[in-house]
């Protein structure tokens, strides 16, 4: 094929029909209060990794309950587990239960 | 003689105030335009925050009813007002006793007749006249009437107060249902800015009811805030998530095709993550908002009553006389001035009857 020199940009929208809802229904079975999320922001507003990285972690959990798992292991990775986004969560999700879940979810589905 | 009140508007505020009104003595006569009286409230099915039947609100309203005279199936064409009372000219009702829709509201078109048009001579007049829903069709891009599959939460609800099932037009049950919040509120491109307000809790309950229904179905709600502003509003929208699973999507829906098996795609931003987002559902349900309603406009015109931007009627002052209009003996309760939930409807309609019997009392030796 003759390169004309042009390139296809990918779409960045999320087309739930053909998302990747595998690492969500797993990691629900596992923590279930993860569907409580309001998106407050209290968890991402006092995320310690956050003041240092890029990490949000109210995204992180949003993007993989609407099938989009390509920033789940980027983003655990920085995490540094202390807990203050479960300590303030207006909802009681577990989000440190949450973390070791989608680690589960990564050791399963890759 | 005992006072005679005129009540316009058969709904659940009108009839909530008739009923009150004539168990204290008055002599009460209420007015509906269509052929029964309930109201929207005849429509539902079973009611939020804790989903009591409607139509056993409507018996409780209608059993204190007994005394209230009630005249279905005529219009209002004309009021006057002669220094402290009033004529309601009404149009429509036939003399063997039945009646008739009025097609001609207009009162210039009316001419006094027996048999159609009436005079109803009143001390005091409540407008009850409540509210219209928004017409779906507005919102194009949503596809409202031109997509099967689209179809507005009044008509849901009619499928489960009637006990239909609640198929595809294909005949399917649903696999994935979407409901789109402010559908005809907060839009300015619509022409009405407020918010309707009792449509956030309604697809909170239509969702866990539609999940109640079809346990394996995915529903998403597509919202721009959620207003649960009252009580046990909050927790049913836990309920919807912790126990039905139900998924809520910030972002107001763009717009939405139909491809070609009658499923309908929905595009939408995701605002919590920034990112554009669309997918099929196999039914999508529109909560459409309140609108002020039609015929009040004539009626405004005939008192000389204001309206705010928004179109609903102006009260004297909305904190102190909020029942009150700047004419006296002319009041107002329940939607005719602003969306309101039902049981803020049956609180104003109470607030209203006892304005109401204080004016009229006012005039009794001994009293201010």
């Amino acid at each position: 094929m003759i390169d004309f020199g042009y390139t296809l940009t990918r779409d960045r929208q999320f087309d739930y029909d053909r998302g990747d809802l595998r690492y969500y229904r797993l990691v629900r079975s596992l923590e279930p209060s993860i569907d409580l999320c309001i998106g407050c922001g209290s968890c991402s507003a006092t995320c310690s990794a956050a003041q240092f990285t890029n990490l949000n972690i109210r995204k992180l959990h949003t993007v993989i309950r609407r099938g989009d798992t390509t920033s789940i292991k980027a983003g655990l990775r920085k995490c540094m587990f202390c807990g203050k986004c479960q300590l303030v969560c207006p909802r009681g999700v577990n989000l440190r239960n949450l973390i070791l879940a989608l680690n589960r979810a990564i050791e399963q589905l890759g | 003689m005992e006072h005679s009140v005129i009540v316009i508007g058969g709904g659940v505020s009108g009839m909530t105030a008739a009923g009150m009104l004539a168990q204290q003595g008055f002599n009460v006569t209420l007015l509906e335009k269509e052929a029964e009286t309930g109201g929207h409230a005849a429509r539902w099915d079973r009611l939020f925050p804790d989903r009591k039947k409607a139509s056993e609100v409507l018996d409780f309203i209608r059993k204190g009813m007994s005394r209230v005279k009630v005249i279905t199936g005529i219009t209002v064409v004309n009021i006057t007002r002669n220094d402290k009372e009033f004529t309601v000219v009404t149009r429509g009702q036939v003399a063997d006793g039945g009646s008739q829709m009025a097609d001609i509201p207009h009162p210039a078109s009316c001419i006094p007749h027996p048999a159609s048009c009436i005079p109803h001579p009143a001390s005091c007049i409540l407008l009850a006249t409540g509210y219209e829903l928004f017409e779906a069709r507005k919102k194009e891009e949503y596809g409202y009437g031109i997509y099967n599959n689209v179809i507005t939460s009044a008509e849901l609800e009619d499928k489960f107060r009637s006990g239909s099932p609640i198929l595809t037009s294909e005949g399917k049950p649903p696999a994935r249902i979407g409901i789109v919040h402010c559908v005809g509120s907060r839009d300015e491109k619509v022409g009405n800015l407020y918010c309707s307000k009792v449509c956030c809790v309604t697809g909170v309950k239509q969702a866990i009811e539609l999940k109640e229904m079809y346990p394996a179905s995915e529903v998403f709600n597509f919202y721009m805030d959620l207003r649960m502003f009252d009580r046990h509003f909050e927790e049913l929208y836990y309920e919807a998530q912790q126990k039905w699973g139900v998924s809520f999507i910030r972002g107001r829906l763009s717009e939405c095709a139909e491809n070609p098996d009658g499923s309908i795609i929905v595009k939408t931003e995701d605002t919590l993550t920034g990112k554009p987002l669309k997918m099929t559902v196999d039914l999508l349900v529109l909560l459409t908002g309140f609108v002020p309603g039609r015929g009040m406009a004539s009626i405004s015109a005939m008192l000389g009553l204001t309206t705010g931007a928004d179109g609903f009627t102006n009260s004297a002052d909305s904190h102190t006389l909020n029942n009150s209009t700047e004419i006296p003996g002319i009041f107002l309760a329940g939607a005719v001035k602003g969306p309101v939930s039902i049981s803020e409807s049956i609180a104003d309609a109470r607030a209203a009857a006892i304005q109401i019997e204080v004016y009229l009392n006012s005039d009794k030796p001994g009293n201010d």
